[in-house]
């Protein structure tokens, strides 16, 4: 078998006679449809971030129908810190109407009595490795981690993303979760790109794309990196390494990007195309956002001090299980933290985890937000934010819980760049909307109802309105037709 | 700091904790699977319960705690886990979980390895875990060795059972151990018996102590202990033919005393679990198909086993590698929370209390002594500021074994270093 792959691969090679040149990518603007060098005359500038496309696995994501709906009689956070008792939610065609106490719907709305439930936005995880990372979490299923080099730039995320992972369904069903961020894992510094899902099974990856919504970079700094590397007698062993290896990697991207930018501003000959290249020109061209794996504080203030050198800026740092050490200087850096509630001790740099993260970011008035990091943890958010919200408030700092909401859907879309269409009930935002059968801060509550851009996706009283993924199908305990058991 | 040395004082003085403690006016949870007491009377003398429940008299003498508005409950069982064995799981120089080079293994006993002093004992404390049972993991057998039952109490005495119960390995994980195969993870516990059997017929011929002997003599006594039923023997496996083929060994086995550990797909054997009187101690919410063992995984499985009558402890296996032992109760309160949700089986809150209190300590024979409020039982109280299931709740005060614990832990002195943000006119290192 494997011997017929590699005669595959050469003979491939052999085809496209371009043995020569090796496996490196070339610029679209050097070689023409056939392959062949295009003579280096001055050639016009294609216009600026025109020379090769910047979205070339387009999203194809369209929201399901959906019936206008007005939810009545509920507890609302409008997730930008607003809390409306007895409330009203309308929405249709997708998109939030309008919120408040009394609120006109047209004729034919389906109406949802609450009495005694909340409505939320859905909840945004930041920080999840589903379809990268899936269950069955199998070593054939181990996509995370391109752990064979510290700087994997030109991996995407989305390449290795199975949109079959039973872990969305779980997500959506049990943790209200409507939009999620999969990343790239966190063995090498320069893990590769993040793609942003709507939480609506697909065909294909571009078919849960959240459309439109900016990429990210996954960095990571501390023990990680330095172990995996290190353990191979590999450089970076040390977090001086570790910064040796992104400055010296900065570098070289602030060269890529003077030379497409004055080849795309005033032409000649196109650059050499470098797919790792693309994307930290893009980070330092204010495209792509950089979510920088990081626990320990005086750490982060390194990498916040490397990226002013380089010109960019740090837009969370996740775990980051000291910020509450550092909430001042993450405040001055414009830098969030996305957390946990309270794991914490499972590793050195983890050592020092407390349950008043949040609260104390929080209250040193930075930008803070939970996230999961976890198939299982990604299910329970809105619980996470209720412990960390009690521990706060067992400090002294008193949060509310509408506003706590921020740390589960506002603050994460900001971070994302997608805070303009999701993230909060506002008219003319994707209807992402979560029917709670009870305070969501409560352990005895669950989610009701979902909608997804408005169309109702989980619903608990409906055993036909809950995702089985392919994986999940005709399999005993998952899939109801074959025992009778409802999961 | 005034405040944990003072605190720290008080049960250094009071070693016998022969105090007579009444704690009145609380919403009191025996933990024993009943519905929670209003205005109920919880009463330790000597480190042992009283009495509980309503209508009990304060006796004369006794320091009244007021508890009014709060609930009083024995603390949590948490297990089987890693307290006391390790400072944070990726240290790799502290940390005493597991040996793969060791040439022991059933033998192996973590009692002497206990570390009271261990950061995460202290933090989890404070979370309301009083007992735990501490496992050894298995890395070079598929026999872990012989786990410990512990307090979690600020005193230099941890260890409430030694060799409580002996882990073994017997699903994916013990395949892999084994060389590769669940048929060779039988083929090492079969040979392993029978050694044992062969050392107590004749210990003279038993050979046991040369390089190439596949059980020591000090893993003798261990197995001996598994046959006779001295020592429970807890099987981790999830598969629900897995979990056919553990309940078969009592047929060659009489003696052997089983519990299952994980068991994601018990659900689907409960019937049979429940006839082999066989307690479960098990992955929490799993829901997921995390492996091939695991496909039938349901929030539902914990309901449906106690629904079918098999005693069934929860514990955060399979959940993480944090020492955040105190989300147990999170974990019960979720139990609750999807007994609304339609198609699935859930807890009441008698049973989902009880299954991280007196379940735990039942499963090893030890509900006569910790786990629950009822007379006899060791004075470990918690008083917490409202319905312990709940995410906002968290203790107030804490006895173990009739001791008043310290309400301080490393967690809260970083709190409290970073409540106020910024260096003052010393750096941080000088506020403490």
């Amino acid at each position: 078998m494997r011997a017929t792959g590699l005669a595959g691969v050469a003979m491939a090679l052999a085809l496209v006679g371009c043995a020569e040149s090796g496996a490196r990518p070339q610029s679209a603007g050097d070689n023409d449809a056939s392959g062949r060098k295009v003579a280096a005359e001055k050639q016009r500038a294609p216009g600026l971030n025109k020379g090769y496309s910047h979205d070339p696995f387009p999203s194809t994501y369209r929201a399901y129908p959906g019936v206008p709906t007005l939810v009545r009689n509920v507890t609302i956070y409008d997730g930008e810190g607003g809390r409306i008792e007895n409330g009203q939610v309308l929405f249709a065609d997708g998109k939030v109407v309008a919120v408040g106490q009394n609120v006109d719907a047209p004729a034919g709305t389906t109406v949802i009595d609450g009495a005694g439930k909340w409505v939320t936005p859905g909840i945004i995880d930041i920080h999840s490795h589903l379809g990268d990372y899936p269950t069955p979490s199998v070593q054939a299923h181990s996509d995370g981690n391109e752990a064979t080099d510290p700087v994997t730039a030109d991996v995407w995320a989305e390449h290795s993303v199975w949109p079959q992972d039973p872990g969305f369904g779980k997500a959506l069903a049990n943790g209200g979760v409507t939009t999620l961020q999969i990343l790239p894992g966190s063995a090498n510094l320069f893990g590769g790109r993040s793609v942003v899902l709507k939480n609506v099974y697909a065909r294909t990856m571009q078919g849960m794309k959240f459309p439109g919504a900016p990429y990210g970079l996954k960095m990571a700094c501390g023990e990680n990196p330095k172990r995996v590397y290190g353990g191979k007698n590999r450089k970076p062993s040390t977090r001086m390494g570790n910064v040796a290896v992104d400055r010296a990697t900065w570098a070289k991207a602030a060269k890529y990007r003077q030379d497409w930018d004055a080849y795309e501003t005033n032409g000649g000959k196109a650059p050499d195309r470098d797919i790792a290249m693309d994307t930290l020109r893009g980070v330092l061209s204010g495209e792509i956002r950089v979510q920088n794996h990081c626990y320990r504080a005086d750490e982060m203030a390194i990498v916040m001090d490397m990226a002013k050198e380089f010109g960019y800026r740090v837009t969370a740092f996740h775990h980051a299980v000291e910020a509450y050490k550092i909430g001042d200087l993450l405040k001055a850096n414009d830098t969030c933290a996305a957390v946990w509630a309270d794991w914490y001790g499972f590793k050195m740099e983890s050592y020092d985890g407390i349950g008043e993260n949040l609260a104390l970011l929080h209250k040193a008035g930075a930008c803070a937000m939970i996230h999961s990091d976890d198939e299982n943890g990604i299910q329970r958010l809105n619980q996470e934010v209720a412990k960390a919200l009690a521990s706060g408030r067992r400090a002294g700092i008193d949060v509310p819980d509408a506003e706590a909401w921020e740390w589960l859907s506002y603050g994460p879309a900001k971070a994302l760049g997608i805070a303009e269409r999701t993230g909060s009930l506002k008219p003319g935002k994707m209807a992402d909307v979560v029917l709670w059968n009870g305070d969501p801060f409560s352990v005895y509550t669950r989610p009701e109802k979902v909608w997804v851009d408005g169309a109702l996706l989980y619903d608990a009283l409906d055993p036909k309105r809950r995702p089985i993924s392919d994986f999940e199908l005709g399999q005993p305990g998952r899939d109801p037709r074959m025992t009778g058991e409802v999961k | 700091m005034k405040a944990l040395l003072l605190a720290a004082a008080a049960f250094v003085a009071a070693p016998a904790a022969a105090q007579t403690v009444a704690i009145t006016g609380g919403t009191v949870a025996l933990g024993d699977g009943s519905q929670p007491i209003p205005n109920g009377t919880v009463v330790f003398a000597g480190g042992r319960i009283v009495a509980a429940g309503a209508g009990v008299a304060v006796p004369a003498g006794a320091t009244v705690v007021d508890a009014r508005g709060k609930w009083v409950t024995p603390g949590l069982v948490t297990g089987p886990n890693d307290l006391g064995l390790l400072d944070a799981d990726g240290v790799e120089e502290s940390n005493d979980l597991s040996a793969r080079t060791s040439p022991f293994n059933a033998g192996i006993d973590v009692a002497a390895a206990i570390n009271p002093d261990s950061i995460a004992i202290g933090n989890e404390r404070l979370g309301g875990v009083t007992r735990a049972l501490v496992a050894p993991g298995a890395a070079g057998s598929i026999f872990a060795g012989q786990g410990a039952v512990i307090d979690l109490g600020a005193d230099p005495d941890p260890v409430t059972r030694a060799r409580a119960f002996q882990y073994v390995e017997l699903g994916e994980a013990g395949g892999r151990i084994a060389g590769g195969s669940r048929p060779a993870a039988y083929a090492a516990l079969r040979d392993a018996l029978a050694q044992a059997r062969d050392y107590r017929r004749d210990p003279a011929a038993f050979d046991g102590r040369s390089r190439d002997a596949l059980v020591k003599r000090a893993d003798v006594q261990g197995l001996l202990d598994v046959l006779d039923g001295k020592t429970p023997l807890l099987v981790h496996v999830e598969r629900a033919s897995d979990i056919r083929a553990v309940l078969a060994l009592p047929r060659t086995y009489p003696g052997m005393k089983l519990v299952l550990v994980g068991a994601t797909e018990a659900w689907m054997v409960a019937p049979e679990i429940a006839a082999a009187r066989v307690p479960v101690i098990a992955a929490a919410l799993a829901d997921l198909p995390a492996s091939f063992e695991q496909v039938a995984a349901t929030e539902s499985n914990v309901g449906r086993l106690t629904r079918a009558g098999v005693v069934t402890a929860i514990s955060t296996i399979g959940a993480n590698d944090a020492p955040g032992e105190h989300i147990i109760k999170q974990y019960a309160g979720n139990l609750v929370a999807i007994a609304k949700v339609p198609g699935s089986v859930g807890l009441d809150w008698g049973q989902a209390f009880a299954a991280i209190t007196s379940r735990p300590a039942e499963v090893l024979g030890m509900g006569g002594e910790i786990g629950s409020l009822r007379p006899g039982r060791r004075a470990d109280v918690v008083v917490w500021s409202g319905d312990p299931l709940e995410l906002a709740s968290a203790p107030q005060a804490i006895w173990i074994d009739g001791r008043a614990q310290p309400t301080q832990s490393r967690q809260t002195r970083l709190r409290d270093r970073y409540l106020t943000p910024g260096e003052a006119a010393l750096p941080k290192a000088y506020s403490y």
